[in-house]
């Protein structure tokens, strides 16, 4: 980034009072990019604490008033990743579980085709996924998402162009197949619900 | 909330780049293809609401109060030792 550590007065109790209050509004949306990441709840929360306590001890490195979320995120996709390296085994079973459980919720009332959409998420490469979901869910600019995930803008953009098209095809009725219905199904209840959806929020 | 959400017509901004999927066809299928268009974008605002809908559910879950105790506690510690 910029070159403008310099003259920086070292942190006083005011600023980690400061720097604390936005981690703790990022936390929900620190816990739900982990999710999107490991699938299993207790183990995103797991990374999502780890990334939140690298962010506190690194908050001296932070400069207030630039974008907080972007960079929590990027350590939180860092922390994932190093892991992810250590142990392969291990992340072999989070894949699985990822397909399984790729952001489960614990809402009785979730609309089924979430399920769909879930499941249609997991068949993509892990970065179109990561892509799709910092840009289309997480509301990050392409420049941003770029930042977080260490590549080119032109390299995002390509990758969420891809993401798009490919989960449009899977839902469409490609590779998706649930209990031998057909896949053309999950677009459809996609279609019925979206009009619903966009009066939730 | 807004129509922006999910429009019946025209594109709104933050869904523009769906386009990028749309191949250009020769001219003789330009009325099909336009009615395909619509179809196509229709369909990736659909995925792009439900995506943002997958991860909101996340985001308005409650925090566990695990965070904010490890928190407390990183912060107890170090104003202990500044």
């Amino acid at each position: 980034m910029a070159d403008d550590t310099r003259n920086r007065p070292s942190p006083t109790a005011a600023d980690d009072e400061a720097f604390k209050r936005e981690l703790v509004q990022l936390i929900p949306h620190l816990r739900a990019f982990a999710r999107t990441l490991c699938g299993d709840p207790a183990a995103a929360d797991d990374l999502a604490q780890d990334a939140m306590m690298k962010a506190w001890d690194a908050r001296a490195s932070f400069q207030m008033g630039t974008n907080m979320k972007a960079w929590t995120f990027m350590i939180l996709r860092n922390q994932f990743y190093s892991e992810k390296r250590r142990s392969w085994r291990q992340s072999q079973l989070d894949q699985e579980a990822a397909e399984r459980t790729l952001v489960a919720v614990d809402d009785p009332e979730a609309p089924v085709a979430l399920d769909e959409l879930r499941q249609g998420l997991a068949m993509l490469p892990p970065e179109q996924r990561e892509a799709l979901i910092l840009v289309g869910a997480g509301g990050f600019a392409y420049e941003e998402a770029a930042e977080i995930c260490g590549c080119a803008v032109g390299t995002v953009k390509s990758r969420v162009s891809r993401a798009r098209r490919a989960l449009h095809a899977i839902l469409e009725g490609g590779a998706y197949d649930r209990d031998g219905e057909p896949a053309s199904d999950a677009m459809r209840s996609i279609l019925a619900d979206a009009e619903r959806l966009s009066t939730v929020r | 909330m807004s129509d922006d959400e999910y429009p019946k017509r025209g594109r709104p901004s933050r869904e523009r780049h769906a386009d990028d999927m749309i191949e250009q066809r020769p001219s003789g299928e330009r009325r099909k293809s336009s009615a395909a268009l619509d179809e196509a974008r229709l369909r990736q605002q659909a995925i792009g609401v439900r995506l943002r809908q997958m991860f909101d559910q996340v985001v308005n879950e409650d925090v566990p109060d695990e965070f904010l105790e490890i928190l407390r506690r990183a912060d107890s510690r170090s104003s202990e030792q500044g």
